[in-house]
């Protein structure tokens, strides 16, 4: 589904990410995991678009998108929710979710919304009220349910866990897991090492601008080098 | 009430406004005063999509409304173009300008965007009062009169100039306010107003970013060169100042004073600000101070404008 390969991307003169490669594969749920400033923002960022990349070849589903502006990679079904939530906080929550559609125009897109209603029933509730006004968890919600408005094959999650309270963490996870039901494929990025293993298939480890491990989720939890650097155990 | 729109409630409210206004105007100089507060209203309603939707600053759009104003000027005298025809020119140079100008310009945000637009304004305030052979220089020049009084006349209505005026510029402001309004719940208006909260998400959801901002610019453009053209026909003479430094923080004002995410509170800046003016001539060379004195209390305490503060202040004490 998405495959990098060597990709490097500087901010300035300074160059972040040193040569990542990775893939992930159709219908999996993969986590990125890594300390503050390993790189896996920029990471996102570059697959995404919005992050130029200075080099390496970024592939998805078989084409090459290195080239193209972010706004075209939407359409091509990888869509992401971007770090800090980034909802749009003075349109309503509606319209976070219609622009979530933006390019779409056509009877499925109020379906969509039905759907991302039923997966988030509070967003329901405030759906026509401003969304710079919702919790953070609940902004969070809204950020995934925008991502899912894009009719995406591939999400780029980056950091859903942060800054929420320990219930809505699980809450959020779980349904990171349920997309697998829709056969969305996603990319997650988390600080949260252990939630982020613990629904993913496979996991990378980023160290500064590197990948230093990666393999099964299930491997990554029980290796003592990791359970220490980022279990905590 | 509760089934209408907020556009449509804005709308009704403007439509009112126009027909209502004259029942009070005891001469024919209040018509004038209104004119002027909807032809500001036109510029102020451009900027509402340019700041207000799309959150891009600009200090240089008295430039476009000087070229609306001189396309009217020179195109009936050296082209032999009605004037109406002359402000669809002036309006489409403005847009091509803006489009070309708008294209590098927009890549900058914040200050680097307003001082770039300030640069831009002040070229074409120096290519106008310079070349004096085309332009007349400072001393600026006649402009043909738009020639609907002339049309009424021959159809056997003899209505005085500033009715005429009144009303035919009511009515642009009305189009004007239309068309922004229905922006504003497009699509497209939803991707403006999107790009101003974050563009980072704005291209992640898949919103051309470069693209839309110059849309807006370009549109702005417009609206503020048929005000040009508007302003320079009505008073049958133009200067360089109405693409001056002092012009385009005058429209910046009334936007920001009234609200630049409402339609009807810009309006409502222009309208106050066109008056005040009229009403306080004892200020009139304290103009500045006192424009940057309203500027300054309007940011610290009501800081998204006038009218939106107001609505959510009534609003609140309502709920």
């Amino acid at each position: 589904m998405l495959s990098v390969e060597g990709l490097r991307s500087k901010y300035g003169r300074i160059e972040v990410l040193h040569g990542v490669d990775l893939e992930v594969k159709s219908g999996e749920i993969v986590s990125v995991i890594g300390a503050n400033g390993a790189g896996k923002t920029t990471l996102l960022r570059c697959l995404s678009g919005v992050q130029p990349a200075s080099g390496g070849s970024l592939m998805f589903r078989g084409d090459d998108i290195s080239k193209l502006p972010a706004h075209r990679r939407v359409g091509l079904g990888l869509a992401q929710s971007p770090e800090g939530r980034q909802i749009f906080t003075n349109l309503s929550v509606e319209e976070n979710l219609r622009l979530g559609a933006y390019l779409f125009a056509d009877a499925r897109v109020d379906k969509d919304m039905a759907d991302a209603f039923a997966m988030f029933p509070v967003l329901k509730e405030k759906r026509n009220l401003s969304a710079g006004g919702l919790s953070g968890g609940q902004q969070q919600m809204l950020a995934i349910a925008r991502a899912l408005m894009a009719r995406p094959t591939c999400v780029l999650l980056d950091e859903p866990s942060m800054g929420l309270a320990p219930i809505l963490v699980d809450q959020i996870l779980e349904v990171v897991k349920s997309l697998k039901s829709l056969d969305v494929t996603v990319l997650l990025v988390e600080q949260n090492a252990f939630a982020a293993l613990s629904i993913a298939d496979r996991g990378y480890v980023m160290e500064t601008g590197r990948i230093t491990m990666s393999g099964p989720a299930a491997e990554l939890i029980a290796d003592p080098r990791i359970r220490e650097a980022y279990l905590g155990i | 009430m509760k089934n209408l729109s907020p556009k449509t409630i804005t709308l009704l409210a403007l439509v009112a406004l126009v027909l209502v206004a004259p029942l009070f105007f005891p001469s024919s100089f209040y018509y004038r005063v209104g004119t002027l507060m909807f032809i500001n209203g036109l510029a102020v309603t451009g900027l509402v999509i340019l700041i207000g939707y799309a959150g891009q600053i600009s200090l240089g759009h008295a430039g476009f409304c000087g070229i609306g104003a001189y396309a009217c000027a020179l195109a009936p005298v050296h082209l032999g173009l009605p004037p109406v025809v002359a402000m669809l020119l002036g309006a489409l140079i403005s847009g091509v300008l803006a489009y070309l100008v708008g294209r590098p310009i927009l890549r900058l945000k914040g200050h680097y965007l307003a001082v770039a637009t300030l640069g831009f304004g002040i070229l074409i305030f120096m290519v106008l009062s310079n070349e004096s052979w085309l332009t007349g220089g400072p001393d600026g020049m006649q402009v043909e009169d738009l020639g609907l009084r002339d049309l009424l006349k021959s159809l056997g209505l003899s209505v005085p100039a500033a009715q005429v005026w009144y009303w035919f510029s009511g009515l642009v402001l009305l189009l004007g306010a239309l068309l922004a309004l229905n922006l504003h719940t497009s699509s497209t208006g939803r991707a403006l107003r999107a790009l101003h909260d974050s563009e980072i998400a704005a291209r992640t959801v898949g919103v051309d970013v470069a693209y839309f901002k110059l849309m807006a610019f370009v549109i702005s453009a417009v609206y503020a060169s048929v005000s040009g053209s508007l302003l320079a026909m009505m008073n049958k003479f133009v200067t360089p100042d109405i693409a001056g430094f002092l012009h385009s923080v005058q429209m910046v004002t009334m936007t920001v004073l009234g609200g630049a995410g409402s339609v009807f509170g810009a309006i409502t800046g222009a309208s106050i600000l066109t008056a005040l003016p009229q009403a306080l001539t004892v200020f009139h060379d304290y103009e500045h101070i006192v424009l940057g004195l309203i500027m300054m209390l309007v940011m610290i305490f009501l800081r998204e404008g006038l009218v939106p503060s107001l609505i959510k202040r009534f609003s609140r004490r309502q709920g």
